[in-house]
This record gives structure tokens, C-alpha cells and sequence, in this order.
């Protein structure tokens, strides 16, 4: 058992880096409970689903509910917002992805893309820029350019497919899981 | 200039503490006789306010956790509580709200200091980017502290800065969720924020050390930018520098305590008196003043990777000044040109703070803001990465005086008496 003493390496040399080795390995591995734990817990990850009652809401107006801890956007749209929406050609717009979870990945954003009946319009309501509420626009009120709505932090315009058309955020107002349960009531999640 | 010690241990006791814990001999090398340019000024006491500031944030913060609780549904309760019910909360926490505006105050002062007479360079590198490091730390702390109150403020100013961390392609919106711990920013994110807003002070006070040990090394640069060239142009730290310091703090803390009790309220925004609403978000979302010129820079750029790029390239950038400085001179107060883009600079940064305090779309004299913002952006940037290598080689510097005692005490009293 004599140690050698070639370039090679000795024993010891090997015992050496063989043990930092492991030593690194266990680190790293001890590591990532300790930045793990930091994720959302099993009880934040539980989908929750939501259902939301339309019948009260009028054209023209929008109603905010709350799910997953985010504002739900449920907007009536009037048939001129509608012909609006559609008037868009969707290869000029910033971001040409339908980001709809109820149809394919990769459409284009055209508002039927966005929309299951045109008259209603469900969209999370998250800024896409950093992640304020946008403002609704109403003919009384408008707020932004289009029509649609504007948020009021670093001034991204949104149109009436809740589009983004103008200002830093790069994608569309996403539309969440949600299916018509009857004509008036919707499920979300 | 940490020659060798002068200390002499007078007692049997010093002697025996000094051959097992020499902690005596190290308070006098450094804040006793340590050799000090003899002619610093008023802008050299801000070291000093500066660790005084990191005193008074700790000890007013640690007495605050005390009364608070962070949990979504009590943290803004309890701050409330902390300013009606408790015995001088209302005080304490004042103390603690302007003491941060006040620390972030004395640190401007202190950094521009920092630029106009060189201090940055050769051989004081490290303790300018220590110096960045501590700079960093505060920023982050203050960010953290901001959202403890749980206000309207404090929480889509929470939403907006960790939103920045989504513009990273393709891991951004993980990374995003994971300082969250949720979906959006909750009652997770308000307790590790509290956890770290207890514990970044402390490691500022370490890296503060290590910023203070590079300090002792090459010692103090002053206003002129010379070199010490031997011991009549240094005074020894005390008294001279301690009363000198002492002196401005009093001065400081006369204006800190204005703010304490005649506008207790002046930094802070009256939309943080309203419990956090997470589905609504204030029309004008602004940060604390001492963030206001890096948010008009993300503001000015209409793409979210690119602003936030050039957001934290702003800070970035200043890790590089000690390189991006050509010139063999220091002190501007020797370079004629040097001195004119540096007040420009000084102007910018004040036109970018007024800039991101305005509402987006806001314009003055028809110039729309954005637009202010934009140039001035880009004029921060080159001051540092064209204006500052270019100058340094074109320059002429005015001829540099042959000490720090020649230039105090005039070519006649070269030898003052002590």
C-alpha cells in the first residue's frame, strides 16, 4: 500500500478532492430545501375555481371578481366595442398571441381567439408590464386610446379584446379556464 | 497609512488584556491617532452620519418588532396600534420612517462627495464598490421596510418592484412567484419580507466594517486629492475629526428631528393610511424620493426587459467608475472640465427624481416628461461610460499643490509648530 508519487496524483490527493466532491454535492443538495421552501406552499397551489353570476352585469359595464388572489376582469361588451375589437387587424398588433387557456397555444389574437361569446369578454386583470390593475374605459370615461383600458402606473393601453396595443407591457390581458355554465352563469378555474 | 501601532497599555490590566485580546489598541490605531488629511471638510463628516443613521434604524427597528405583527390580515393594525396605543410608538416609528429618508439623504451627500474628489481611485477601488455593495443592501432594505405597514403603497409598490424580476426571459415569471411564495404578493410575502427587513441591517453593519478596514489601509483621500505626504499634513483622528464629526451630526440631527416632529409625514404618501386592497391599484403608484430617479428610467423605456435592464444597469454601471475614470488627477476641484459634467450630472439625477414623481403621461412647458426622462437617462449613462474615460485623457488639470500642509498653511509655514 505504499502511495505513489507519479503526476498522476497520490492517494491522498485523491482522498482530497474525492471528499470536497461530496462535500459540494451534499451542499448543493441541502441547498435546495432551503430555497424551496420559499415557493408557494401546497395550500396556495390548490386550484380554486370560482363561479360568477351575469346576469346583473350590463353592456357596457365590468364587474371585478377575486380569483386566485388576482382581480377577474368580466366586462359586457356593447356591439360597437365588439365591431371595434374586430375592426383590429391582429398582425399589427404588439403582442399576436390569443393567450387564451380555452383555445390552442399560438393563435392569433383575433378577438374571436379572445372571447367564447363575443358579448362577454373574462380576462385576468393583471397588468402584464408589473402587475397593476389596469382601469376600465367607458364612453363616459375613457381611459386610454382604445377603448379598452389603461393602466395608470407606466401607462399601457389595452383595447376592447384587452389587447395590448400601446406602452411597455410586452403580452395581451390573459384569459383564464372558464366555461358557460348556463347563459348566465360562468365557472372560472 | 495603518503604520505601525502607537499604543502603549498603561495598566497591568491593558497589558494583560493586550497580549490576549488587543481590542484596546485597535479602538486607538484607528479612532484615536489615526492619521488624518488635516484639511477634510464638511462633506468627510457623512461617514460618520452615516453610522450614526445605521444606529438609529436599528435600534428604533428592533423596538418596532416588538409591537408588530406581520400577518396580511394584522400588519397594518399594528402599526396603527404602534402609533396611538403604544408609549412613544408614534415617535419610535417616526424615527424610523424619516430616519431611512434621512440615511438615504447622508448617503447621496456622501457618494457625490465620493465623485467630485475622486475617491474612487487607485487605491481606494475597493472601498467605492464596498461602498456600492452597502448601497445595494439598503436599497433592498428599505424596500422591504416600505411594505411592512401594509398600506396601498406598500403593496403595489411590492407588486411593481417584484413584477420587475418576471421581465427575465423565460425563468422571470418562477423566479416572480417564488419570491411571492404565492401567486401574487400575500400574506407569504409579507412575512419573509419582514424576516429579511430584520436581517439585511445586520449584514449592512458587517459589510460597514469591511468598508471602514478598507478605509484604514490607504486612509482618507481629501478634498485636494493628493496623497499624505508625511505627518504634517494628517491630524490625529481625536480629537480633531471627532469633535469635527460630532459638530455636523448635531447639525444633522437638528434637521432629522424637524422632520420628526414638525412633518412627520413629509416623505411619506397619504395612500399608504389605506389598508392594502389587492383589486385596486392607486392612479399614481410612486416610490420613496430616494428611488424616483431609477424609476424614471424604467418608466422612460417602452419595453419591459429593456427598462428594467437599463434600471439595474444604472446601478451596476457604478461598480465601474474606478476604471472609467482615465484621469491621473483626483479631486475635480483640479479639473476644470471634469467639474462642469459632473454639476451636470448632479442636475440630472435631480431632473430624473422630479420626472419619476410625476404622473406618466405629465408634461411641463409642453415638453412631455417622458421625454426629459429619456435624456436624461442617456446623459447618466455617458457621464459614465464615454464622458468620464474621454475627459480623463483630453483634460488639461490645473497644477496640483506640493502638500496637503502647503496648500493649509501657504509656501511660508511649510513647518507649522503642532
Amino acid at each position: 500500500m505504499a502511495a505513489t508519487t507519479s503526476d498522476a496524483g497520490t492517494r491522498r490527493d485523491f482522498i482530497y478532492v474525492a471528499s470536497a466532491s461530496m462535500g459540494a454535492v451534499g451542499a448543493a443538495a441541502l441547498a435546495w430545501p432551503f430555497i424551496d421552501q420559499m415557493n408557494p406552499t401546497t395550500a396556495a397551489l390548490a386550484l380554486a375555481s370560482t363561479e360568477v353570476d351575469l346576469s346583473a352585469i350590463q353592456p357596457g359595464q365590468q364587474i371585478v371578481y377575486k380569483w386566485r388572489g388576482h382581480p377577474l376582469f368580466v366586462r359586457r361588451r356593447t356591439p360597437a366595442e365588439i365591431a371595434a375589437a374586430k375592426a383590429v387587424d391582429v398582425a399589427s398588433l404588439p403582442d399576436n398571441n390569443a393567450r387564451n387557456a380555452n383555445v390552442a397555444d399560438n393563435l392569433p389574437a383575433t378577438d374571436a381567439n379572445r372571447a367564447i361569446k363575443p358579448e362577454w369578454l373574462v380576462l385576468i386583470g393583471v397588468c402584464t408590464h408589473l402587475g397593476c390593475i389596469p382601469t376600465v374605459s367607458t364612453p363616459a370615461i375613457p381611459e386610454g386610446e382604445y377603448g379598452g383600458w389603461l393602466c395608470h402606473c407606466h401607462g399601457s393601453m389595452y383595447d376592447t379584446a384587452g389587447r395590448i396595443r400601446k406602452g411597455p407591457a410586452p403580452e395581451n390581458l390573459p384569459v383564464p379556464p372558464y366555461a358557460f355554465l348556463s347563459d348566465t352563469r360562468i365557472k372560472v378555474g | 497609512m495603518s503604520g505601525p501601532s502607537t499604543y502603549n497599555p498603561k495598566s497591568g490590566f491593558e497589558r494583560w488584556l493586550d497580549a490576549r485580546l488587543p481590542l484596546p489598541r485597535l479602538m486607538h490605531d484607528t479612532m484615536q491617532t489615526f492619521p488624518t488629511p488635516r484639511n477634510l471638510n464638511i462633506w468627510y463628516t457623512f461617514g460618520g452620519i452615516l453610522t450614526f443613521c445605521l444606529g438609529v434604524q436599528i435600534i428604533t427597528g428592533v423596538v418596532l418588532a416588538m409591537h408588530y405583527v406581520a400577518n396580511a390580515g394584522l400588519a397594518f393594525d399594528s402599526v396603527e396600534a404602534i402609533m396611538r396605543d403604544v408609549n412613544y410608538g408614534w415617535l419610535i416609528r417616526y424615527m424610523h420612517a424619516n430616519g431611512a429618508s434621512m440615511f438615504f439623504l447622508a448617503v447621496y451627500i456622501h457618494m457625490f462627495r465620493g465623485l467630485y474628489y475622486g475617491s474612487y481611485k487607485a487605491p481606494r477601488e475597493l472601498i467605492w464598490i464596498i461602498g456600492v455593495l452597502i448601497y445595494l443592501l439598503m436599497m433592498a432594505t428599505a424596500f422591504f421596510g416600505y411594505v411592512l405597514p401594509w398600506g396601498q403603497m406598500s403593496f403595489w409598490g411590492a407588486t411593481v418592484i417584484t413584477n420587475l424580476f418576471s421581465a427575465i426571459p423565460v425563468i422571470g415569471n418562477h423566479i416572480a412567484t417564488w419570491l411571492w411564495g404565492d401567486f401574487a404578493v400575500g400574506d407569504a410575502t409579507l412575512n419573509r419580507f419582514f424576516s429579511l427587513h430584520y436581517l439585511l441591517p445586520f449584514i449592512i453593519a458587517g459589510v460597514v466594517g469591511l468598508h471602514i478596514w478598507a478605509l484604514h489601509v490607504p486612509g482618507n483621500n481629501n478634498p485636494l486629492g493628493i496623497d499624505v505626504k508625511s505627518p504634517q499634513d494628517t491630524l490625529p483622528f481625536h480629537p480633531y475629526y471627532t469633535v469635527k464629526d460630532a459638530f455636523y451630526l448635531v447639525l444633522f440631527v437638528i434637521l432629522f428631528a424637524g422632520f420628526v416632529f414638525y412633518s412627520p409625514d413629509f416623505f411619506g404618501n397619504p395612500d399608504n393610511y389605506q389598508p392594502a386592497n389587492p383589486l385596486v391599484t392607486p392612479p399614481d403608484i410612486v416610490p420613496e424620493w430616494y428611488l424616483l430617479p431609477f424609476y424614471a428610467m424604467l418608466r422612460s423605456i417602452p419595453n419591459k426587459l429593456l427598462g428594467v435592464i437599463v434600471m439595474g444597469g444604472a446601478i451596476v454601471t457604478l461598480v465601474f467608475i474606478p476604471w472609467l475614470d482615465t484621469s491621473r488627477v483626483r479631486s475635480c476641484r483640479f479639473r476644470p472640465l471634469m467639474k462642469q459634467f459632473f454639476w451636470a450630472f448632479a442636475v440630472c439625477c435631480v431632473l430624473l427624481g422630479y420626472c419619476g414623481a410625476q404622473a406618466v403621461d405629465a408634461a411641463r412647458f409642453g415638453i412631455p416628461l417622458v421625454w426629459v426622462a429619456r435624456i436624461a437617462s442617456l446623459y447618466y449613462f455617458a457621464f459614465f461610460w464615454l464622458i468620464m474615460p474621454i475627459i480623463g485623457l483630453i483634460e488639461t488639470p490645473k497644477k496640483l499643490p506640493a502638500s496637503i500642509a502647503q496648500s493649509v498653511f501657504g509656501d511660508n509655514a511649510a513647518t507649522p509648530a503642532e
